[in-house]
């Protein structure tokens, strides 16, 4: 291969590493009216009255819409396909607020002092209901937040919200309770994950305008262009064909694009007014009043042989989704899909969720999904569970996981269609140095080191769903444009598509134009979520370029006046086989295309939709050091290894994969988002709310395994998501085998460690918090 | 009020808000280079130079650049063309939307030390918040450029 499994610098490095304005707020017009939205102070009430009046006076407002101006009409904000799988249960803006940001006006003004001024001015008089804060006491609490008679599934996912309750279910395989009662080790424990911030450094924003046809054009930092085009219709009340959605350059997403966040302010704006308007988030409305990762409390109970064979597992998720129900069955699904078939020999599993509503800003996607959570409770268990076998982890590892090839029961009964996992695994212990350093221990008198580790996997696409359409096509000068729908938010996915084009029509990189996305001129493409680009849309992508090849070499063929078969095409130009020197270039080709009689300008476009999803597998390694006088935990050391199939873009990868790393990290040690008694949140600046910064991280160390995955492009499995699931397992085991503490409520905070100790010395054994 | 600043060697004579920040008053200019990540003063997106020395244009109010020269990554092109390749080859720059603020205060940084460490590389970018990379493609993407800049690697 000459450009797939290379490094090579992103198409749009040039202009990024320039500073060129190619974002969303860099192109708005500056004629766009300022919106901006009145928020909730209150967790759950109900708007008595507003009055607007003086608001409505201030100089150069233009427009103030509040409950009673907008459509009546449900409709989700979860970018997912169409019929989605989450609860309508969202007006643009209504009479009862669910949570502290929820929105109760938007105003609209020439600049933004004024609406300022404006919202300053708007007079809401709220009854306040106690609301449900504690995600553990809301499945049948008296207090019910969705009361709305039009509240709407497309079908049913196990909810009910007279209970609290968005989704509900239970999977499962094999007699748990009887294979449990066989095995010599039962461990049952519940592990707490936290919500967390994608936080993102460009927040959300859009611009809308209308164009010279009257259509609504909408300008955003989104994820899912098509989604958002068909969302953006329904809440307006508007015919899909009225809307146009167009993605810029994302400052990145991690997921919380997935869910349209700022798009319908601006729109219903423009709508009313005839004028661009254009929302820019701070960033304190980003942590507050857009979407986090679910919370989640994970029940798991697992049992093994002597030999460290694991015979069991039967896991419980609560998740909380907060005040709408956006993701939430499908996240909770990958809580299971995600973890338990990596312990393949087990005889029986099950897997149970119940998905609850609180007061609290709306969960929605973040980078893992659901396998975040799942992994970090059941590595976490099999990480104790080592310990209790007195068995090394990496070995208990070894010992479980499918071979290629092997039917994984918990995953659709889908065989393992291709893994290095046994090698990322032997190759992180290495890197770390395992043998050296497991477990670890007090190094001086107030610190104390330990490793630690865990195994994930995720998908590539959403199987059976994800659809992506590529079109290419030749122009007249011999180059090719590759139109695709999925979008690039950092990722990097232009590159690498362009790359699997470029060697599928086995032309230098130079000759391919990516073009995306414009949801009146690219093809469908579902979006950029679930792992789906690399795998789905590559695959797409491969298809039309090899259709465009043989209308090459026909249209070739028909000027050389041979038939097709005799006729062959290097990548420069079409010729005889069975005389190489009777030969046309592609640009005489292609210039011949277009002009004059028998012209065909050639296009090609091929869609995908794959019909398994094939996992891309990693091994996580962390060394900690843990000082035992203030409780402070560094990662001193991270090891990832991984197996996304053929490495399509070496440096893209890599840095994936770091960067991923870094977000696992975070959540492990810091990220929590927290709420006070009245449901107000306290962390919503980079000051309260820590992210990594540089010096909180050890220069993270990548290496990848690559497996060939038979149905992938050029055997590529994904990336995105699977990178960020290790740490939080792996560094609290770390911690573990420093201190003697388990935490099993993320973050690990110094308190956390410090009462743990404290514990621990009047015990004098190992502990948990 | 009425301010003079000068911008990447433009004079811009503007009458604006006393309580404009030099952020908007340059992306106000049409130097859209300068990023806006957060309201607390906390990720760096938004560094510039005034005077050659890297602020926080976000917090910095225009009024005190009057009279001064501001400089932001569209005024140092050349400058910042080599790093801007080395961390391309790195992927150092995912979704690039704090590369800006990144360059600038690495080109302020070579400008203040000679040779630095790792150690203190990372001290002094340490405001510099990045949340795509896990920031070891940017400390790759630095030492390749510095060596380069030493005349020891590839150009
Ligand atoms: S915008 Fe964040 S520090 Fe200036
Ligand atoms: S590259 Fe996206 S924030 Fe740094």
């Amino acid at each position: 291969m000459k450009l797939v499994n290379k490094a090579i610098p992103k198409l749009d490095s040039g202009a990024l590493t320039a500073g060129k304005g190619v974002y969303t707020d860099d192109i708005a017009p500056s004629d766009c009216l300022v919106v901006k939205v009145l928020r909730s102070p209150h967790a759950f009430a109900r708007i008595r009255e507003s009055r607007k009046e003086a608001a409505c006076k201030v100089p150069g407002v233009v427009c103030i819409l509040t409950w009673q101006d907008v459509p009546k009409i449900r409709y989700t904000l979860a970018g997912q396909s169409y019929p989605e799988p989450s609860p309508y249960d969202r007006y643009i803006l209504e009479q009862t607020v669910r949570y502290v940001g929820d929105p109760v006006a938007i105003v609209a003004g020439v600049d933004e002092a004024c609406v300022e001024r404006a919202i300053k001015l708007l007079r809401v008089d709220y009854e306040v209901f106690t609301p449900v804060l504690d995600f553990e006491q809301a499945l049948d609490n008296p207090v019910v937040i969705h009361q709305e008679e039009d509240y709407f599934n497309h079908f049913d996912i196990g909810g009910a919200p007279a209970r609290n309750l968005v989704a509900s279910g239970c999977e499962g395989e094999g007699d748990v309770e009887g294979e449990l009662k066989k095995c010599d080790v039962v461990l049952d424990r519940t592990y707490y994950t936290k919500a967390n911030a994608q936080a993102m450094m460009e927040t959300f924003r859009t611009y809308t305008y209308l164009d010279y046809n009257g259509r609504l054009n909408v300008v955003t930092s989104t994820q899912v262009p098509f989604h958002c085009r068909r969302t953006v219709a329904r809440a307006l009340g508007l015919p899909m064909t009225a809307v146009r959605v167009i993605k810029p350059r994302i400052g990145g997403g991690f997921g919380a694009k997935q869910t349209l966040v700022s798009e319908l302010f601006p729109a219903l704006v423009t709508m009313r007014t005839g004028r661009p308007a254009k929302i820019v988030y701070t960033r304190q409305e980003t942590f507050q009043a857009s979407n986090s990762r679910h919370q989640m409390r994970v029940r798991v109970r697992v049992g093994a042989m002597r030999d460290g064979t694991v015979r069991a597992v039967d896991m419980h998720a609560l998740s909380n989704a907060g005040a709408y129900g956006e993701h939430a069955s499908t996240t909770v699904g990958l809580v299971g899909h995600k973890s338990i078939p990596l312990y393949a020999k087990a005889a029986a599993f099950r897997f149970s969720y119940d998905v609850v509503y609180t007061n609290t800003m709306a969960a929605g996607a973040f980078r893992g999904y659901g396998a975040t959570q799942g992994c970090f409770a059941l590595e976490s268990a099999i990480n104790e569970l080592a310990w209790e076998l007195k068995m090394d982890p990496a070995q208990l590892r070894l010992q479980n996981i499918p071979r290629p090839g092997e039917e994984m029961p918990a995953y659709y009964h889908e065989p393992l269609s291709s893994s290095k996992l046994e090698e990322c695994i032997r190759r992180g212990m290495e890197l770390i140095g395992w043998e050296k350093k497991y477990p670890g221990g007090p190094i001086s008198k107030g610190k104390a080191r330990g490793v630690g580790m865990a195994i994930t996997m995720q998908g590539s696409g959403i199987s059976g769903v994800d659809t992506a359409s590529a079109t290419v096509k030749l122009n007249d000068d011999g180059y090719y444009t590759l139109m695709i729908g999925a979008t690039d938010m950092g990722t990097g996915c232009d590159t690498i598509l362009a790359q699997m084009a470029a060697e599928t029509l086995n032309c230098p990189l130079e000759r391919i134009t990516v073009d995306g996305v414009d949801t009146d001129h690219s093809p469908f493409d579902t979006g950029s979520y679930a792992s789906s680009t690399t795998y789905v849309t590559g695959n797409a992508v491969i298809k039309a370029c090899k259709e465009l090849l043989e209308q090459i070499v026909a249209e070739g063929a028909r000027r050389l006046k041979i038939e097709p078969e005799q006729a062959e095409f290097d990548g420069e130009q079409v010729f005889d086989r069975l005389q190489p020197a009777r030969a046309m270039t592609l640009s005489r080709l292609a210039q011949d295309l277009v002009v004059g009689e028998g012209t065909r300008w050639l296009t090609a476009t091929a869609s995908h939709c794959s019909p398994t999803s094939p996992p891309p597998l990693m091994a996580g390694f962390a060394e900690v050091e843990v000082d035992l006088e203030t409780g402070e935990c560094q990662v001193t050391d991270y090891v990832g290894v991984v197996d996304c199939g053929t490495v399509v873009n070496k440096n893209l990868a890599r840095v994936q994969t770091e960067g991923g790393i870094a977000q696992g990290i975070g959540m492990a040690l810091y990220e929590d988002v927290q709420y006070n008694g009245q449901g107000q949140m306290l962390n919503h600046s980079f000051l309260q709310y820590k992210i990594p910064c540089r010096t909180d991280l050890p220069e993270i160390r990548v290496d990848f395994r690559e497996s060939y995955e038979p149905n992938g492009p050029f055997g590529a499995k994904s990336i995105g998501e699977v990178v960020i699931n290790t740490p939080a397992p792996a560094v609290v085991q770390a911690v573990f085998n420093a201190t003697g503490i388990w935490v099993r409520s993320l973050p690990i905070t110094p308190e956390k460690l410090l009462m743990g100790l404290e514990k621990l010395h009047g015990k004098c054994q190992r502990d948990a918090v | 009020m009425r301010v003079n600043i000068t911008v990447n060697g433009i004079l811009y004579q503007r009458e604006i808000p006393c309580d404009t920040m030099l952020l908007d008053f340059v992306r106000q200019c049409g130097f859209m280079s300068v990023k806006r990540g957060c309201d607390t003063g906390n990720c760096g997106l938004c560094t510039v130079w005034v005077e050659d020395v890297p602020v926080l244009s976000c917090s910095y109010p225009a009024a005190r650049a009057d009279g001064k020269r501001v400089t932001t990554l569209e005024g140092v092109q050349e400058e910042a063309e080599s790093l801007g390749r080395c961390m391309a080859r790195q992927g150092a720059e995912q979704c690039g939307y704090c590369s800006p603020g990144f360059i600038m205060a690495v080109l302020a940084m070579a400008r203040e030390l000679d040779n630095p460490t790792d150690e203190e590389i990372a001290h002094y970018l340490e405001g510099n918040l990045c949340r795509c990379t896990g920031y070891a493609s940017q400390m790759r993407a630095i030492r390749a450029w510095m060596k380069e800049r030493r005349g020891e690697g590839e150009p």
